[in-house]
């Protein structure tokens, strides 16, 4: 009997199985490594360098004068201000549009929300300049001139379904009984909407007005398109051609990181403001 | 019943208001004439035309197929990597991916510039092209892989080792199959954002390079050059566009269904 009580204990699997394990994991976090050195050497690294010459001159040396030169600039400034308006005004206008559609899909039969859902995101894969190409056309079909307003509607339209699709998935996501709970317990529906709807689909309308509010400061070809002889562009054109020129040859690579730099700042201030770090996995198309 | 009258027709409003100009543009690519509301005569002519901006088409497919095969490899490979790796090596990586994401396209392409510069290459070249689009379409596909990792029952894959299957096999026989739902959606979500894709392009493609986001801009925001005369011609091509994109959409939902409808007739 001894002789085999003996055995038992050794557990000869586990010993064999041990350092089996611990290699093939190892393994299989290599995996990772040309994605990784990729997003180093392409992502990280260039926006260190963007860093490194919003801080020095054109000879090289360490200076602030990149940034008193832009927050002297009044043009520079004013474009940066209206910028961040106009990025905030489609962003409420796409919200007020967006949710009630989003609810009201939510409230739906789910084979027709489907189906109905489907029609509001293919917009989505035609290309977004042909988009703000038939928009154009609209307008000035029906007479609307180019200009501020022109504006408005083109970066709405351009934006719309990128805000109905996280408000929806949160809204589908959320349980339905803490609703019926509330008007049990008395709350009538517009207090349902307020202090049990609402909150809960926070994280989508988050993650929604991210999808505009960024993009917008930095899409120009909108603005560009929509702007007629007001001449006005976004931000992000600023930082486009500051360094870029018209011709594509590189003129102001300093000033332009400069602007890079501020954004950067902004985006950062809005991620953390918006508790956006939190859930910008089904930013963009993700949660599809 | 007023109720669902006022939502029906909120819901109509909101998709008129996106199909309207889509619409409209479909209806005048038949026009001969080259303004919209004035009509002439229905013609196929501006779809004859095609051929002029075939180059443009032809570059922005292979720009987007080739580098979201490159991105869905990468993005998924670090997925996988990502997923097994615990400690905070897998947390840096994953954190890194979230910056092109949240980034401002524009930021990501000028930063890009700068590092070719130092670099000493040339800041306009197809190869800084191709990196600058897997840049902004590989997070995304890692981003969709991993969800389906995360659902995956662990313990395949090491009852796969114990039945004898090399760790190459593991992955490739039972991950592989097991995440492919999440790979697809990835490739297609970078294929989508790679065509959507105006500033990166604008902003590295070589000079005379132009995509159909970088030709159409210079088309309808550059009045004055010779593009605009081909904006009939963009019309032809967004009604192909659409209808492509209906009839995708249509195939997808119906064999959706047709699944759901066999699987509901099998009792499961």
């Amino acid at each position: 009997m001894k002789p085999e009580e003996k055995v038992i204990k050794k557990e000869p699997f586990i010993r064999e199985y041990k350092p089996r394990k611990l290699k093939f994991t190892f393994s299989r976090q290599q995996l990772c490594i040309p994605y990784a050195l990729f997003l180093i050497m392409f992502v990280i690294f260039p926006l260190l360098l963007v860093v490194y010459y919003a801080f020095t001159g054109s000879d090289g040396s360490f200076t602030f004068n990149n940034f008193a030169e832009f927050f002297t600039d009044t043009t520079k400034i004013s474009t940066l201000l209206i910028s961040i308006l106009v990025a905030l005004l489609v962003t409420v206008i796409c919200l007020l549009i967006a949710y009630p559609v989003a609810y009201i899909l939510s409230k739906m039969k789910q084979s027709t929300a489907f189906v109905l859902l489907l029609l509001f995101i293919t917009p989505m894969w035609i290309n977004f300049v042909l988009r703000a190409m038939a928009m154009k056309e609209l307008l000035s079909l029906i007479g609307i001139p180019l200009g501020s307003f022109a504006n408005i509607i083109g970066l709405t339209y351009d934006f719309l379904p990128f805000m109905i699709m996280p408000i929806y998935s949160t809204l589908i996501k959320m349980d339905k009984s803490l609703e019926e709970a509330a008007a049990d317990l008395g709350a009538n529906k517009f207090q349902v909407f307020k202090d049990v709807t609402l909150p809960m689909s926070m994280p989508g309308i988050i993650s929604g007005a991210m999808m505009v509010f960024l993009p917008v400061m930095s899409c120009y070809v909108i603005t560009d398109t929509f702007s007629g002889s007001t001449g006005f562009s976004v931000i992000g054109k600023l930082i486009a051609w500051s360094f870029l020129g018209e011709n594509g040859t590189l003129t102001n690579v300093n000033g332009g990181a400069t602007i890079a730099l501020v954004m950067l700042v902004i985006m950062f201030l809005t991620m953390l403001l918006t508790g956006g770090f939190k859930n910008n996995n089904n930013a963009r198309g993700t949660n599809l | 019943m007023i109720k669902k009258f006022f939502t029906r027709g909120y819901i109509f409003l909101v998709l008129a208001f996106i199909y309207i100009p889509i619409f409209i543009l479909v209806i005048y690519s038949f026009n001969s004439g080259k303004t919209i509301g004035a009509w002439e005569m229905f013609s196929f002519k501006w779809y004859g035309k095609l051929g002029e901006i075939g180059d443009v088409v032809l570059n922005t497919v292979l720009l987007a197929v080739i580098s979201a095969v490159i991105a869905t490899i990468l993005g998924t490979l670090g997925a996988i990597g990502i997923y097994y790796s615990k400690g905070k090596l897998g947390k840096a990586v994953n954190g890194i991916s979230q910056v092109p994401v949240v980034n401002s396209e524009v930021v990501t392409a000028c930063a890009l510039v700068m590092l070719f510069m130092i670099a000493g290459l040339a800041h306009r070249t197809l190869f800084g092209l191709y990196v600058g689009h897997i840049v902004i379409t590989a997070p995304f596909v890692m981003l969709s892989v991993m969800p389906k990792l995360k659902q995956m029952d662990s313990s395949l894959y090491e009852a796969a080792l114990d039945l004898g299957a090399t760790p190459t096999q593991a992955l490739f026989k039972v991950v592989l199959p097991e995440i492919l739902p999440g790979i697809f959606t990835g490739f297609m979500l970078a294929i989508t954002l790679s065509l959507d894709d105006y500033i990166v392009t604008a902003t590295l493609a070589p000079l005379g390079y132009d995509t159909i986001s970088t030709a159409v801009y210079k088309a309808i925001a550059l009045t004055t050059d010779k593009a605009s005369e081909q904006v009939p011609i963009y019309r032809a091509l967004t009604t192909i566009i659409f209808i492509l994109t209906v009839a995708v959409v249509v195939f997808i939902n119906v064999r959706a269904n047709r699944i759901a409808k066999k699987r509901a007739e099998a009792g499961l």
